[in-house]
């Protein structure tokens, strides 16, 4: 029985890797190194590449800059709701792509909840670069969330307790007790977040539409670029590829550069003494 | 130097806490089992749990539910040792030890820690913590030095010499301190006063010598490490109390008791011997040995009603091995009564 099972084992995880991977390597046998770089030197790929920079760039700034200390509040807190709070920051995380960029148009449309007050001070957002940053920051904000939270959680509270005996205010002990021990956990989620939203795609084309220069982000820009020239869209997809490759790299070595740290400075103490 | 007072009353998951103590130049101990409230009062001193009444004082008021003062911790000025130490991971001996202040230098140097100034509390030992986690709840010059389990974390072989230092700390220091163990012989080692808080009620407040020779009731009285013997108590003869135990065999103390009682008795004034000895004790209980446990240089002899504490070198004289049999011996006059059983 035992080596039969050992066989079905191996054998499913030969066929999930291959599964996983063999679009990946496709992509790359059918682009051609030199053909990436040139692909690059095209206005769509050009004008694509600089919408997502900068909507990413602007959208996951937000994020951070807003989720972070909601995350830690949301951690440190016992309140009654605070269940249900949570699940409804989760809700963008199991709701369709497309769906969101509806209820970002109900909320953010010329006919909107919040449309009289726009139109007032002459705002008009869907179809704009600012519909591309809601919508990026929409889909990608629970995902930076969800991980913010957890680190807050992982810190010792007995550390935030010894912080505050010690005569510091709640800002000096999120600064400089909360955050630094937090620091791994929240780069995580902010990695896994922007990747996230640079992959965004369904809300992005239906409250921001897909109008090159303006609009249309790489993942846009793959899907028209499909139908008129496929290897500018197969181009554009190995771009994709290197990008999260780099992204799930540095993460890892980061993680594993913080390991090596603490056996260095545990071995230096241990021959020192 | 201003005492600590307070007097106050905690809702705990099962319990209310209702303390009132005053702690002056001295090192009071609170000791008891896990679960008694014993942190919650550290933690109520230090503003990090709220009473639902009373008072916290030392020097000003930093607690008073009449008035509606509660100082928020960064506000009270305590030097809290936590249980497991919680220094900064991410900070150096240095950086944690000037958290709260600007200087450290004589603390480091005080504490002998000096040379450990850029290290992290990851590389050091458990003795080594405890002196970081002091030096850091000194820095800022507190009124009131507040321990929780300081020694929990150390193992064995270093805790008799790290209580050693830390006695000689807490006398130097001349501060008020309120010290939180389960461990009664590290608070009779390091305190002045013990209290014995039990479900969240003092049941008694001394020197270590007074709770260990008049225990307030026979909890107290085991908490303290003493065998107690429950049974019905008698007049004896010669002016003695004769204890009935429950299997039928008696006891007897130069106490007097009447009705239901237990026999107090220490393992260090309980001997044993292969033989019933012809001797002045009048208790002679022949059983046969559960457990030897060293202990330094001594012995903890486990026996199925009581436990006996000799020297290991007479233990190995007497060749003790567990599951033979022996004969507990003690005097009538080192067996306290106290009347009425748990």
């Amino acid at each position: 029985m035992r080596p039969l099972f050992a066989v079905v084992l191996a054998a499913a995880t030969a066929i999930a890797l291959a599964f996983l991977l063999l679009p990946v390597v496709a992509i790359f046998v059918r682009v051609p190194p030199g053909d990436l770089v040139g692909a690059l030197g095209h206005d769509v790929t050009r004008d694509a590449l600089l919408v997502s920079i900068k909507t990413s760039a602007i959208a996951h700034a937000a994020v951070l800059l807003v989720g972070t200390p909601a995350a830690y509040l949301l951690a440190r807190r016992r309140f009654r709701g605070r269940g249900a709070v949570l699940t409804l920051i989760e809700l963008p995380l199991v709701l369709p792509p497309a769906v969101a960029g509806i209820a970002l148009f109900a909320a953010f449309g010329r006919m909107g909840l919040l449309g009289d007050e726009l139109n007032a001070f002459g705002v008009q957002i869907p179809f704009t670069q600012a519909a591309v940053v809601l919508a990026v920051a929409f889909v990608e904000s629970p995902f930076y969330f969800r991980g913010a939270i957890a680190a807050f959680e992982a810190v010792d509270g007995s550390l935030i307790d010894a912080a505050r005996t010690l005569g510091a205010g709640p800002a000096r002990v999120f600064a400089r007790v909360a955050l630094p021990l937090a620091a791994g956990g929240l780069a995580a989620a902010s990695a896994l977040a922007l990747a996230r939203g640079l992959g965004e795609f369904g809300a992005t084309i239906i409250f921001a539409g897909n109008l090159q220069g303006v609009t249309q982000t790489m993942p846009l820009a793959i899907y028209a670029q499909f139908e008129q020239d496929f290897d500018t869209a197969l181009a554009i997809s190995a771009l994709f590829i290197v990008v999260g490759a780099l992204l799930l790299v540095t993460l890892k070595l980061y993680g594993w550069l913080r390991l090596g740290s603490i056996f260095r400075s545990r071995f230096a103490a241990s021959t020192s003494s | 130097m201003a005492p600590l007072r307070l007097d106050l009353s905690l809702p705990l998951r099962s319990f209310d806490l209702e303390l009132a103590l005053e702690v002056g130049r001295e090192t009071v101990a609170l000791v008891g089992p896990s679960g008694a409230g014993k942190t919650s009062v550290l933690r109520a001193v230090a503003g990090l749990a709220r009473p639902s009444r009373g008072t916290i004082s030392c020097g000003d008021v930093w607690f008073d539910s009449a008035r509606g003062v509660d100082r928020r911790p960064e506000q009270r000025s305590v030097g809290f040792v936590f249980q497991e130490y919680a220094l900064f991971p991410h900070l150096s001996v240095q950086q944690n030890v000037t958290f709260g202040a600007g200087r450290s230098d004589g603390l480091l140097r005080r504490l002998r820690i000096e040379h450990l100034a850029g290290a992290r509390p990851g590389e050091l030992s458990g003795g080594e913590r405890q002196r970081v986690a002091l030096a850091r709840a000194l820095a800022r010059e507190p009124r009131v030095l507040l321990l929780d389990e300081p020694m929990a974390a150390l193992d064995p072989h270093t805790r008799g010499s790290v209580r050693g230092e830390l006695h000689d700390l807490l006398r130097e220091l001349g501060l008020p301190a309120l010290l939180v163990t389960h461990d009664f012989e590290d608070a009779a080692a390091l305190a002045d006063r013990v209290g014995v808080l039990v479900e969240g009620r003092l049941r008694q407040l001394a020197p270590p010598a007074e709770l260990l020779g008049s225990p307030a009731d026979p909890f107290v009285a085991e908490f303290a490490g003493a065998n107690v013997l429950s049974g019905l108590a008698e007049a004896g003869p010669d002016g003695l109390t004769r204890l009935r135990l429950e299997d039928g065999r008696a006891v007897y103390s130069t106490d007097a008791a009447h009705g239901r009682a237990s026999l107090v008795v220490y393992p260090w004034d309980v001997s044993l011997a292969r033989e019933t000895p012809d001797d002045s004790a009048l208790n002679h209980l022949p059983g046969e040995i559960v457990s030897l446990v060293p202990v330094g240089n001594r012995v903890r002899v486990r026996l199925p009603f009581l436990t006996a504490e000799i020297t290991a070198a007479s233990a190995e004289r007497l060749g003790l091995r567990a599951g033979e049999s022996v004969v507990a011996s003690f005097k009538a006059t080192q067996a306290r009564l106290l009347v009425g059983a748990d």
